[in-house]
């Protein structure tokens, strides 16, 4: 009988099951089921749909992982699957879900949150009436209004009470001061005009009955019988305005009149295609995304093909047991790759600086002339192409001296039997056998440049800017810092979460590619394969 | 006969010459090379000590070489310090977060490495081969998504919300799950079956055999991811930057980044000093493990 069927029976299920065993276990996904259920409890009440039915997946394999027996292998790996579930799959997810929404600055609020904001704005109909007034405060921070209408008749208005003719002199009321206006009330302090005028509690308030015509404060002179100004209609999911019977439509999460009038605050909802169509139609968007995609494919091609010469040039000039100081040598090479690239990075922005740099300085000295790193464009990438290839360089130094060394050396004393010139045996032996090794490394590279958002964005933040783009986009910008100013640099132009996460999957595709075909040469899923 | 020893002998000797010609070339291309590496090193320290804030005013060899840069970092003189001794917090940070991510991320990579090596289940291939794939999606593309993940949980649980740095640690192993698992998968694939076997001759739980005997014959390359995943963390500046709040919550990275910001070429010298105590530790590891690290790149991790 075959082994691996044994051991498969074997380990199929737990084989360790005691009760006491089984016991704790159930004990202890009861104690985190209880902790779950509170968490999903409180994220429902705030609104967080999405973070619920992550948890509750989340909740539920954790739970058929520990109950069921046969899940035995997956107990090795439950709390790292729940990780990778919470955040890498649910995020990717959110953020496709994103790319087709409007989410960003005018569109931060769900619908549920908007509308009352929208509603919560008043008018005043013609048939309206208004009055001049005066506020008076009780010790429990409850206000009255003194009013008076046009026609000099007086009126004591309360919040949630029906407004009542009242004079001064009537009971509880104080007598009348020269403008008629009683100076006191019983209960309640009269408060100094300007006070009054500078207290935003005020306007708020509505006095009168509920559902009846209220009374608010308009201005410093002014209450009057506000209405709501636009009514919601769930049917036709569109707005009315009360005050001259306009209609405005839902257009992707904008309440907008058919002449184009909008209502302000809008609201996150799904637009399809439409951040994705934005880059091939509107003209200042698709500018600079043409020039960062391309700079995007330059960049890491240039830093992994100058990098990877330069490493392998310097792997191969040392690689010779009885080099003097080789293991010195070797050491100094690699500081630049021991350094955290983030330090690296400042550290050359400057020394790079334009005007008070010491490579600039040095360059004045000798040549007369400098450039100007930070504000020409194609200087600029220079600098990022030679700042690169000082932090990439020692990598391959690293990965083409272990490949080297792995290359047997009968090969090359059969080649120098056959009288091969040292650049023959170069191009016909070492590189193509170097590449076996290295090659998936070199992709692997190009994959990690295509997003290194880090020396891109710290060395001068994908400037300079690229003029008459309506977005912040930059000379040096690539596709991940795009993204990055787009979704948390608003810079005035407001925050696109939306687009940002459009640009954020069209990233993944090309790298998605990239990778997938890097699979398909190397032989990582043949190594799995074999091995089930 | 005499002839061909003749020609034999110049033969050699002009071999020996080449060669010495060669070393001597190579030497010479070295000398530039390192300098090409290590000038910018020189540079910072050299900064580091002069007595100049400006990044101007500096030269190789300072003029006037003084320790003010680190007093003023470290704020050891009361009237002149640097904010309120934030420094010595950041780095304090920096390694707080980094060890407790590293820690619990080693713990949840090898268990599961375990099973996908020692195991036979279904899914297995597809896990395997699904990881690697969700590896393409960089963090960094979900960052909104993330942002909003912590903003949410903060809202419910308050000490795993924005401006924690639990909430980091979380998002930090959340990517825990990737390219180190078929490291190690790959690790303990090397170590054979047998001394699994001898365990389960005596009746050890699986657990028994990975804790008892697997995880002591671990130790090499456990050291390795720990030290890459220790300094990949320690370096990280993206999700710090977004997901912290308060200036003394700040990594090392972040707070270096932060310190950058606006009057850059006046603060120079004091950058130089904190930049090169966050980076000699690192280096100084990197430099003493250089052999065993290389040996963990090339067995299939790109540095990040």
């Amino acid at each position: 009988m075959d082994r691996t069927a044994t051991q498969r029976l074997k380990t199929s299920s737990s084989p360790e099951d005691s009760p006491l065993s089984k016991m704790t276990r159930v004990i202890l996904i009861a104690l985190f089921d209880i902790g779950a259920f509170w968490f999903i409890q409180n994220a429902l009440s705030k609104g967080f749909g999405q973070l619920v039915i992550v948890i509750s997946v989340i909740t539920v394999m954790l739970n058929l992982i520990f109950l069921i027996p046969q899940a035995y292998p997956f107990r090795w790996m439950a709390i790292g699957l729940s990780f990778l579930i919470l955040f890498t799959i649910y995020p990717m997810i959110f953020t496709i879900y994103v790319a087709f929404t409007n989410y960003g600055d005018g569109h931060l609020l769900t619908k549920e949150q908007a509308l009352p904001l929208i509603e919560k704005e008043t008018y005043l109909p013609e048939t309206g009436k208004s009055y001049s007034w005066t506020a008076f405060k009780s010790a429990s921070d409850e206000y009255v209004l003194w009013l008076i209408n046009p026609d000099g008749e007086t009126f004591l208005a309360k919040p949630n009470a029906a407004i009542i003719p009242a004079k001064p002199g009537d009971p509880g009321i104080g007598e009348a001061d020269s403008k008629g206006i009683p100076t006191s009330i019983e209960g309640y302090q009269r408060l100094n005009p300007l006070v009054a005028a500078t207290n935003k509690e005020l306007t708020n308030i509505k006095y009168g009955l509920e559902g009846e015509k209220a009374v608010q404060v308009r201005s410093p002179s002014e209450a009057a019988e506000l209405e709501v100004r636009y009514k919601y209609d769930a049917a036709t999911d569109t707005v009315i305005d009360q005050s001259n019977g306009n209609v405005y439509l839902n257009v992707d999460g904008t309440f907008t009149t058919k002449d184009g009038k909008t209502i302000k605050p809008g609201f996150r909802t799904e637009i399809g295609f439409k951040n994705f169509a934005d880059f091939a139609t509107s003209p200042a968007l698709r500018g600079p995304l043409v020039q960062i995609m391309t700079w995007n494919f330059i960049f890491p091609a240039v830093t992994v093909l100058s990098s990877f010469a330069l490493g392998l040039a310097v792997a191969i000039m040392f690689n010779d047991k009885d080099f003097p100081l080789k293991k010195l040598i070797r050491s100094l090479l690699l500081i630049p790759y021991t350094i955290p690239g983030l330090i690296s990075i400042i550290m050359w922005r400057g020394m790079l600086n334009s005007e008070f740099g010491v490579i600039n300085h040095v360059l004045e000295d000798l040549f007369n002339w400098a450039p100007r790193w930070t504000t020409e464009p194609f200087w600029a990438k220079v600098a990022i192409l030679l700042v690169n290839l000082w932090l990439a360089y020692p990598y391959f130094m690293l990965v083409s001296s272990g490949a080297l060394q792995s290359i047997p050396s009968d090969i090359y004393e059969a080649a120098k039997i056959d009288g091969a010139s040292s650049w023959q045996t170069f191009r016909r032996i070492t590189l193509p056998l170097l590449l076996v090794a290295v090659g998936p490394l070199l992709i692997a590279s190009f994959v990690f440049n295509f997003n290194n958002f880090n020396l891109i964005y710290l060395f001068i933040q994908g400037g300079p800017p690229i003029v008459g783009a309506t977005t912040q986009a930059g000379h040096t910008d690539i596709l991940i810092s795009y993204v990055y100013k787009l979704a948390f640099e608003s810079g005035g132009r407001g925050v696109q979460y939306g687009l940002a996460s459009a640009i954020s999957i069209v990233v993944f595709f090309i790298v998605g590619t990239i990778t997938l075909l890097q699979y398909r040469f190397t032989n990582m899923w043949e190594e799995v394969s074999e091995n089930a | 006969m005499p002839n061909i020893s003749q020609t034999y002998e110049t033969l050699r000797s002009s071999q020996k010459f080449q060669k010495r010609l060669s070393v001597t070339v190579r030497l010479i291309i070295a000398l530039f090379l390192i300098f090409f590496a290590i000038f910018p090193v020189l540079w910072i320290i050299s900064a580091s000590f002069s007595g100049t804030q400006s990044l101007s005013t500096q030269t190789l060899i300072p003029a006037r070489p003084s320790l003010t840069n680190y007093v003023y970092l470290f704020g050891l003189d009361p009237n002149y310090k640097f904010g309120d001794l934030v420094y010595q917090k950041w780095v304090f940070n920096s390694v707080k977060v980094a060890s407790i991510s590293t820690v619990l991320s080693l713990s949840l990579t090898t268990l599961a490495a375990y099973a996908f090596s020692r195991l036979r289940f279904k899914g297995r291939v597809t896990i395997l081969k699904g990881i690697l794939l969700i590896q393409v999606f960089p963090n960094l593309l979900a960052l909104v998504a993330i942002y909003v993940l912590i903003f949410q949980t903060g809202e419910i649980i308050p000490a795993f919300g924005l401006g924690t740095h639990a909430g980091l640690i979380l998002v930090y192993l959340g990517g825990s799950m990737g390219i180190n698992i078929w490291l190690m998968k790959g690790f303990l694939d090397t170590i054979p079956r047998a001394i699994d076997e001898s365990g389960m001759v005596d009746g050890a739980t699986h657990f028994q055999i990975f804790w008892n005997l697997l995880l002591p014959l671990l130790r090499p390359i456990l050291v390795v991811i720990g030290i890459l995943s220790f300094i990949g963390t320690y370096g990280d500046f993206i999700l710090a930057r977004i997901l912290l709040r308060d200036v003394n919550q700040y990594t090392l990275m972040v707070g270096l980044q932060i310190f950058t910001a606006g009057q850059f070429d006046q603060k120079w010298g004091v950058f130089a000093a904190g930049a090169l105590i966050g980076a000699l530790p690192i280096m100084a590891v990197y430099l003493a493990l250089q052999d065993q690290i290389a040996g963990g790149l090339t067995a299939g991790a790109v540095k990040e």
